[in-house]
């Protein structure tokens, strides 16, 4: 179980973290979202104990990390892919964290086993590609057994092969009673993995939720209708309360209808004798729902018509 | 309490532990200052730069010993600092500017790849880490650079023998001053660790100890050049060079007082690091 409360962090006059207090439960995947900069590595560092609170406070298991004896049996962690020094082999760098706390050479192979890694592992860790370092971080973060496990942006690098690794890696250990925290700007990812899901934005709380409620709140339906009297049908529409919006670019003037049902907008037309070419019932996609909640809170706006998504989420197919 | 957990959002998940309980195995002890050691051991003799900085300055300094002997065979026009029993020890020179190389980068290295945050995510109370690298380095550095100096020595002294009178080790400061210079070669190698801990970048450590030991004691005579060498005695390098050689130096320290205020340089340095190691996001 991971507690923030209130937890803020400032770099002089800039807010990264401003004020979350959530609870993340065992037993789940707890998703965390929000768009780069919104705060989520910060607020995964602190949890680590490796920048301070300026104010507020995280407990993991009812302890601030750095209290636990053995804090690698606690947390595990996967920070940044690159946490490693390049000069070392994937064995020497996994031993090097085991010795600290006298874990046995026999789970730094079966670590490695897990994640892959055992024919390369006495390869310099330089040498891998982004998606093997990433492996390792993994291996890492597994390596104590740890009861809960922290992992910020883990599909980066890794092919698609990874990503439905890590995918299944991740229920099974929540599935075994762990704390399983994990940071994604990508909604999609995120959509089939976590079961809850925390959302932050300019490091404020947005969401705190489980994932089946955020998405029947996201799936804000609308209903898309074509009609050769579409302005007296709009107006009508309006009069009981819809919003209707014209695509300029639809020289058939088709419209969208949002606020009541199809069934509402077939009903209303057939009291009001208008006629309808179509009507049909669209319900709208997660990934627009988390980009209209955290619009506001984005340091920078995606260039019109660049990227329908968030930037980076290329990102997620590079290896 | 944020959500309560539907089983039919899990599949078919295995039944769940209360969170109180520890679910996993525990494969593993606390952490303590032995294993870190141990853990800081492997990580100096895992990389290759290391061992290679290491390995040039054994061989870069008893190299250098057996060429200092040759060139300075005979006697006559010989400058001081060639006749005493520390002249083949010269090659510290080398070796003071492979340490300083060394004990800065056994830290920056960590800061560098940003395997700092996996180091200090394992031992969370940091200060273990620094105790670690220092006893390592000490260790294994100190070891070497003795050894290095020993074997210096007692290389030029074949080489000069027939040539010139020879110097053994059981005689006046002799032993003392060669010991010395592998005790001050890793002194100044702590040094460049402390800082290293203190700026973290590379470049910037590595600047920082080569004008501490080389560039302010002689801009301090050159400014000053009435009193500038009662200052230096007391620096790194001047307190240094009262028991690492023969040589007789204006204004020195004696051996013992020497050699203590170098320590006190060293602990200075390893008290500001592990307060900014302490108190600093890393």
């Amino acid at each position: 179980m991971i507690e923030a409360r209130t937890l803020t962090k400032k770099y002089d006059d800039k807010v990264a973290v401003d004020g979350l207090s959530f609870t993340i439960e065992p037993g789940i995947v707890t998703g965390f979202l929000g768009p780069n900069g919104a705060g989520k590595s910060t607020t995964m560092r602190m949890m680590l104990g490796l920048d301070r609170p300026s104010s507020g406070s995280v407990l993991i298991n009812g302890k601030r990390y750095a209290e636990h004896a053995a804090p690698l049996n606690e947390v595990g962690a996967l920070l940044e892919a690159r946490a490693i020094h390049p000069g070392r082999s994937a064995r020497n760098h996994l031993l090097s964290l085991a010795l600290t706390s006298g874990i046995k050479r026999g789970r730094v192979e079966q670590v490695l086993d897990m994640v892959g890694l055992t024919e390369v592992a006495h390869k310099r860790v330089g040498e891998f590609s982004l998606g093997m370092g990433q492996r390792l971080g993994v291996a890492a973060a597994l390596l104590g057994d740890p009861r809960t496990i922290i992992l910020d942006e883990p599909v980066n690098g890794l092919d698609l092969d990874g990503i439905r690794w890590i995918r299944a890696l991740l229920t099974r250990l929540a599935g075994e009673g762990r704390t399983v925290f994990l940071s994604s700007h990508l909604m999609s990812e995120m959509a089939m993995t976590a079961e809850h899901v925390i959302v932050i934005g300019k490091g404020r709380l947005l969401r705190d939720q489980p994932m089946a409620d955020f998405i029947r709140e996201a799936a804000v339906s609308s209903v898309r209708v074509l009609s050769p009297e579409g302005d007296r049908l709009a107006e009508q529409l309006k009069n009981a309360g819809a919003t209707v919006t014209v695509d300029a670019t639809d020289t058939d003037g088709t419209l969208t209808v949002e606020g009541v049902t199809g069934r509402d907008v077939g009903t209303l037309a057939a009291q009001a004798g208008i006629t309808l070419w179509e009507l049909a019932a669209q319900s709208g996609s997660l990934e627009d729902a988390y980009l209209a909640l955290t619009r506001d809170s984005l340091d920078y706006q995606d260039i019109a018509g660049l990227s329908p998504r968030h930037p980076d989420s290329t990102e997620e197919h590079a290896s | 309490m944020t959500t309560t957990t539907d089983p039919a959002l899990s599949g078919d998940a295995p039944a769940r532990v209360d969170s109180g309980e520890p679910v996993a195995g525990r494969v593993d002890g606390p952490v303590t200052q032995r294993g870190v050691i141990a853990s800081e051991s492997l990580k100096f003799h895992s990389l290759r730069s290391t061992l290679l900085v290491l390995a040039a300055a054994i061989i870069g300094m008893v190299v250098l010993g057996a060429v200092i002997a040759f060139n300075t065979r005979d006697r006559a026009g010989l400058d001081p600092e060639d006749v005493v029993a520390s002249g083949p020890l010269q090659g510290y020179y080398l070796g003071q500017l492979l340490m300083a190389a060394l004990g800065v980068l056994v830290v920056s290295g960590e800061y560098s790849s940003g395997m700092i945050r996996a180091t200090l995510a394992a031992v969370p109370t940091r200060l273990p880490v620094l105790i670690a690298k220092a006893v390592v380095f000490t260790v294994v550095v100190g070891i070497s650079m003795i050894v290095a100096s020993l074997a210096a020595f007692l290389v030029a002294q074949v080489v000069l023998s027939g040539h010139r009178p020879t110097y053994s080790l059981g005689e006046g400061s002799t032993l003392r001053v060669v010991i010395g210079t592998g005790v001050y070669l890793t002194l100044v190698g702590l040094i460049g660790s402390a800082l290293a801990w203190i700026v973290r970048s590379t470049p910037g450590a590595l600047v920082a100890t080569l004008a501490i030991i080389l560039v302010v004691p002689i801009l301090l005579e050159l400014v000053f050049p009435s009193w500038g060498t009662y200052i230096t005695a007391y620096l790194p390098t001047g307190a240094g060079q009262s028991f690492s050689t023969s040589l007789p130096v204006p204004h020195a320290l004696s051996p013992w007082t020497g050699l203590a205020v170098m320590v006190a340089w060293v602990v200075a340095g390893m008290v500001a690091a592990a307060a900014v190691l302490k108190h600093k996001d890393v």
